[in-house]
């Protein structure tokens, strides 16, 4: 993979920041979903007074704080790349990123630091309901410290609830209630969560059915099973369900990356969902190299009805977004490129008139940025100046459309294995079923691919954009050494591998030590 | 006599690291990680450009105006 990035400090960056956001996530995910199985597997304990669950609560504990100790502070790498790499992003998203990182980081350490110590210490020192509590309110501040950041990532990918500020360079936050409870933001946390969710419990069948195959732990990998099984399968109908209005959001907001997602470069009426193809480049078109989708096999009209709720519904495809459609009212790229120019001069001109000492040219010029017209038809296209052609409005079409199609098929195989392991664990039948353990315990690396599909999707899929017709990537890096950048990313290649290794081990050690004490 | 609230929330933590097992290594990959995050990488590899560059909000805005409008 290295080989094939371009050395340029815009690739490096990327690959950094890809690099460290896929490591981060191998992490997090686990902590999500595992949070909540912990809790509920207490509250069985607390409830029942059964001291076998006990004992399966502190098993899945030991291997979430394993998880939780490695991860911890990864994501924080993060926050050092937009400082460093990204200098005139973080400038320029202002406090829409601060404000959540902030209150982030005091919920996650008060919730987090101070309740995960009661958790863990507190068995036997503290009361039952205290330690239950305790546990349910570090699963809650896990993912609560997760919403931030992502309403933060939700504002890149749709920009609402903020007003740029001409003299600053900068957006500040308007209306903190648009930005939190933003469609895209809200969508995403649900779907990033219930993710981790599916993950956390297809951990958890998939140790269980290890159990199961070395004849040790029986009565526990069960109870385990049944309860992750149950909470995987109703996590993936939520997962579905987000996923669809996810779906409906990208096609109004991100469209280019929504008919990326199936390869459909020209539009059509009742379009149908790809369940299966395989992408071959083709011959250009519109001077632009495309794919065409062989052995497809396709659900009619099921892609009009999720990007829109109409079975007969018209979807835009590649060529319509960039080269335009007057017919169906889409403007051509070209043209969003003149009037975000038409923005980006009046903002040089806002600067030279003010840096000159001409008040009133400077006044009117400012008095732009704050006029709804012209913010809604030149502002609003600002970061397509950047760009040199229209072309580069389309992301990484084959590995946008992979990703999409892997998620959502291992998304499906999820919910399917969930629903068999329910029903074979409630009739008993599951002991003798040496394939589909096996099948479950290689599932637990499937649904990291998945994961990371869907953020790949997600990031990807927006490219050139890092915030939303606004600021293009090439725009938003700082002005450094790409040497000082590849350095960087060995380096943490490095520490994360190093951190990877360490997990995998000290989890595959703790796993076959199995559960210690007390319980049958 | 009964001990003071600090006293019994120290020996909670101090009892707790105590009897850790596989907390122990946890432990020291933690203070390591976050040795190399906080110490070596944030001070030698990924200063905040514009905090360091620019002493105040004016300049770094003044500085990133010019780099979008031009």
């Amino acid at each position: 993979m290295v080989e094939n990035i371009d050395l340029s400090l815009v690739d490096w960056s990327r690959g950094q920041f890809a690099l460290t956001a896929i490591y981060h996530w191998i992490f997090v995910p686990l902590t999500l979903g595992l949070s909540f199985i912990l809790a509920i597997m207490e509250t069985i304990y607390v409830r029942t007074g059964r001291e076998e669950w006990k004992r399966i609560t502190k098993f899945w504990m030991t291997l979430f704080g394993v998880n939780f100790a490695i991860g911890v502070a990864t994501g924080i790498i993060l926050e050092f790349e937009f400082g460093t790499n990204w200098s005139n992003y973080s400038w320029f998203v202002g406090d829409i990123f601060g404000a959540p990182l902030a209150i982030e980081g005091i919920m996650a350490f008060f919730l987090e630091s101070t309740f995960i110590a009661v958790m863990f210490f507190g068995w036997n020192k503290v009361g039952k309901k205290f330690h239950l509590t305790s546990t349910w309110l570090v699963a809650i501040g896990a993912n609560l410290s997760a919403l931030w950041i992502l309403v933060a990532n939700a504002w890149m990918q749709y920009p609402v609830g903020t007003q740029f500020n001409p003299d600053l360079a900068r957006n500040e936050m308007m209306n903190f209630w648009d930005v939190f409870l933003s469609p895209v933001a809200v969508n995403k946390f649900i779907h990033t969560i219930t993710s981790g969710f599916v993950l956390g419990s297809l951990f958890v069948v998939g140790v269980s059915s290890w159990f199961l195959l070395k004849k040790r732990e029986s009565g526990m990998a069960k109870k385990s099973i049944l309860v992750a099984s149950i909470f995987g399968l109703v996590s993936g109908l939520m997962l579905v369900y987000s996923g669809d209005g996810s779906a409906r959001l990208i096609a109004r907001i991100q469209p280019v990356k929504f008919a990326s997602l199936e390869g459909l470069y020209k539009g059509r009426e009742g379009a149908g969902l790809l369940a299966f193809g395989i992408l071959i480049p083709a011959k250009e078109t519109s001077g632009r190299k495309i794919h065409e989708v062989k052995l497809k096999l396709e659900i009619p009209n099921l892609l009009s009805y999720m990007a829109t709720g109409s079975w007969k519904a018209y979807v835009p495809g590649i060529h319509d977004l960039i080269d335009g459609n007057a017919e169906r009212g889409i403007m051509p790229a070209q043209e969003k490129m003149k009037r975000g120019l038409v923005a980006r001069e009046t903002l040089a001109a806002m600067k030279e008139s003010r840096d000159k000492g001409d008040t009133a040219a400077y006044q009117a010029l400012k008095a732009k940025f704050y006029d709804k017209d012209f913010m809604e038809n030149y502002f609003s296209y600002f970061g397509y100046s950047f760009l040199n052609e229209p072309g580069s409005l389309v992301p990484n079409v084959p590995l946008t459309f992979y990703s999409f199609h892997l998620m959502v098929g291992l998304g499906f195989y999820f919910l399917l294995l969930f629903f068999v392991f329910i029903v074979l664990v409630w009739f008993n039948k599951l002991d003798n079923k040496r394939i589909l353990l096996w099948l479950a315990v290689f599932t637990i690396p499937l649904a990291y691919v998945a994961s990371e599909a869907g953020w790949i999707v997600a990031e990807l899929g927006r490219q050139p954009w890092v915030v939303q017709d606004l600021l293009p990537t090439v725009a938003a890096v700082s002005h450094i050494n790409a040497s000082s950048v590849q350095v960087t990313f060995l380096l943490f290649a490095f520490i994360f591998t190093g951190l990877l290794i360490a997990e995998i081990g000290i989890m595959i050690k703790q796993i076959k030590i199995g559960p210690k004490e007390g319980g049958k | 006599m009964k001990k003071s609230l600090i006293h019994r929330i120290f020996y909670f933590y101090y009892d707790g690291f105590r009897s850790m097992t596989v907390g122990k290594k946890l432990w020291v990959i933690i203070l390591i990680k976050l040795f190399i995050i906080f110490i070596i990488l944030k001070i030698f590899f990924f200063p905040d450009l514009l905090k360091k560059n620019f002493s105040s909000d004016k300049e770094r805005g003044e500085y990133v105006l010019e780099n979008l409008s031009k």
